[in-house]
């Protein structure tokens, strides 16, 4: 890791999150071209950037780890059920545990270390102070299931999901940064329910292509596709469940503070196949980025406003920007020398 | 990251299994292999001196093992060359190349009880499940059948392992399953399997619409790969080629020939990785992938099993 995890920094109230430069040069920016469309948009998810950047491991731990770490922990004390497993899960929790584990300690030996004789392990993470033995595959000797233990330790949401009746089922995760989405509303779903509400893609095919495709992703060939939405505030927890307490926030937009409140919010969602259980796990690795910091980087900057001015009214509803998508674009077109 | 390109292989056993059958086993030249799922196969890659064969593999091994995988390969009478390469060429010691496992034949956990019908060859998968439905003590009964004088790979010992829960059909001896016997009186919500010729999956699918068994219940996996039929010419017009598709070889094989990379996994017409676009010529579909709209357009094919209606194919590549 380039960039060194930092003291924490909030999410809610005070929102004292801030990006350090190192942070703003490596954020994945996700538009690869100035006019937005709706594609599968999947590549392996393989290493891309060199040195630092956020494509550099199959997980990547940034400046925001404690931060992230003690956000989840005041939602899950708030809300358990934002955890959530069915009983067919268990293995396919512990190949995700297990893949987790192998892949940080040999990423980030200073901060992660994993030592196993047969099927007992002990796990060391120095960031959270973490030292624990264990016996692989017995939820028994883990101070928590699988996933809820290994969860805690890595940044971004986690699904996972059971592949039978030709498709795949939402029946395991852990989800306390989602983008206004409910895994406690979409536990259980197939893969068509849960994408039900997405607009303009029923037409396309393209649901069930992305869901062919992802039912025949082999073992040890993950793939990622970016995502993204707009967020006010430095909010983690956009989830339907706290609607109550962030969605008035949209209604805080002026122009003279749309730069600084509103921040470009992707997820780098990474699906990989776990080999025993022949599960699909998706993470969702949040990056929050304002649109003052943004602006920084020139090519952003003109990228966005294009990118924003294009943007179908169909997707302006459906990621629930229609309040501020004027004062946005408004904002930004300072910065685009075409205009 | 944690990604596995194709693992290599070393050839550490060879079996004659039945008189038509050779089992390998597998071990990799550097650490250990992934551990895999039940109905799980590989594509094994063998690089014979006139032409690369690529053909999928059921994993016929206990899942959870690691150190090495064993694969069966039936001798084919209208092989286009990998099961005669299988047998005929390689030897203990070669060196081969396979992908990572994919699973598109997996247990459906879920049911109430387990009936599998392995015909032949077909019996490769279902060596996966069994290990696991042991462990997991879930009712299961295995139906076989085959012809002593060809396959019947495993079938004393499997007789002798799981008794009444595995029946033998040798037909060499006259012995013949009643599959509309087998199906009756079944608990409600047990799933059906088929592995084994087209003749069996058909046979097993129409009881089961005869007797009011839902589709989703059963489920099956053809060992047949590509098959062979006339040849065509195929345009590549983005590349401004032309190639020769010949009666023995696939589409898939005649790009792969001319080094034009297209991603696939089953090689069955299964997985539809290998989709490619047609701009002009009419395709015979083979594949069990695309929809039926799909294939009315004309628009798109799966050249792992499918090949042109006329002389003549345009793809979009």
């Amino acid at each position: 890791m380039r960039v060194a995890p930092k003291e924490i920094q909030s999410f809610r109230d005070d929102f004292t999150y801030t990006n350090s430069a190192a942070a703003i040069e490596r954020f994945p920016f996700p538009f690869p071209e100035d006019e937005y469309r709706y594609s599968v948009n999947i590549e392996a998810h393989q290493p891309k950037g060199g040195e630092g950047s956020a494509f550099e491991h199959y997980i990547d731990i940034d400046e925001h780890y404690l931060s992230e770490m003690a956000e989840r922990e005041l939602v899950l004390k708030d809300m358990p059920n934002r955890c959530l497993v069915m009983e067919h899960m268990d293995l396919a929790c512990w190949e995700m545990l297990e893949r987790y584990m192998v892949s940080l300690a040999e990423d980030y030996p200073e901060h992660f270390t994993l030592t196993r004789d047969g099927d007992s392990w002990r796990w060391e993470n120095k960031l959270l102070h973490i030292d624990d033995h264990f016996t692989f595959g017995d939820s028994a000797t883990l101070p928590r299931p699988p996933l809820d233990y290994i969860g805690r330790q890595v940044q971004g949401d986690f699904a996972l999901m059971d592949q039978r009746e030709g498709n795949l089922f939402m029946d395991a995760g852990m989800v306390t940064c989602p983008a206004d989405w409910s895994l406690a509303f979409d536990a259980g779903m197939s893969f068509d329910e849960w994408h039900g509400p997405v607009p303009m893609v029923h037409n396309e095919g393209i649901i069930d292509r992305a869901r062919k495709y992802l039912m025949a992703l082999p073992v040890g060939q993950p793939v990622r596709r970016l995502n993204w939405t707009l967020t006010v505030n430095a909010r983690m927890d956009t989830s339907s469940e706290t609607y109550n307490e962030w969605g008035h926030e949209r209604a805080s937009i002026t122009p003279e503070n749309v730069g600084e409140k509103i921040y470009l919010r992707v997820e780098v969602q990474v699906l990989d196949r776990m080999p025993r259980s022949n599960a699909v796990t998706i993470s969702i690795r949040t990056y929050l980025l304002s649109l003052e910091d943004l602006v920084t980087n020139k090519a952003w900057a003109v990228r966005m406003h294009r990118t924003m001015k294009t943007l179908p009214e169909a997707l302006i509803h459906y990621k629930g920007l229609t309040r501020f998508h004027g004062m946005v674009v408004d904002y930004l077109a300072q910065f685009d020398p075409a205009n | 990251m944690s990604t596995i390109d194709q693992i290599d292989v070393k050839v550490v056993a060879i079996e004659q299994v039945a008189p038509m059958i050779k089992a390998f086993t597998l071990e990799p030249l550097k650490g250990e292999l992934t551990p895999f799922s039940a109905g799980a196969h590989v594509v094994v890659e063998m690089d014979g001196s006139e032409q690369r064969y690529r053909n999928a593999y059921s994993l016929m091994s206990d899942p959870n093992d690691n150190r090495q995988y064993q694969i069966a390969v039936r001798l084919q009478e209208t092989s286009r060359g990998g099961s005669i390469y299988m047998h005929d060429q390689v030897a203990l010691g070669d060196e081969l190349k396979i992908s990572p496992p994919a699973n598109l034949f997996a247990p459906a956990w879920r049911a109430k009880k387990h009936i599998l019908f392995a015909g032949g060859v077909g019996i490769t998968p279902f060596l996966s499940y069994l290990p696991l439905f042991k462990q997991r003590e879930v009712e299961f009964e295995l139906h076989y059948l085959f012809r002593s004088h060809q396959t019947g790979a495993y079938s004393a010992e499997l007789a002798a392992e799981f008794g009444d829960q595995c029946c033998c059909y040798d037909a060499d001896q006259g012995k013949r399953c009643d599959i509309a016997e087998v199906m009756s009186g079944q608990p409600l919500g047990t799933h059906f399997y088929i592995c084994g010729p087209e003749s069996l999956i058909e046979a097993v699918r129409a009881t089961a619409e005869e007797m009011g068994i839902p589709a989703s219940a059963i489920h099956w996996e053809e060992f047949a790969g590509a098959k062979p039929g006339l040849p065509f010419k195929v345009e590549l017009s983005r590349q401004g080629i032309e190639l020769d598709v010949a009666a023995d070889s696939s589409l898939l094989e005649a790009l792969e020939g001319a080094e034009v990379d297209i991603p696939n996994l089953c090689r069955a017409g299964v997985c539809g990785q290998c989709v490619c676009n047609v701009t002009e010529g009419e395709v015979e579909h083979r594949d069990s992938y695309l929809s039926d709209t799909e294939k009315q357009s004309g628009q798109v094919i799966m050249p792992c099993v499918s090949r042109a209606a006329g002389g003549r194919l345009v793809l979009d590549i």
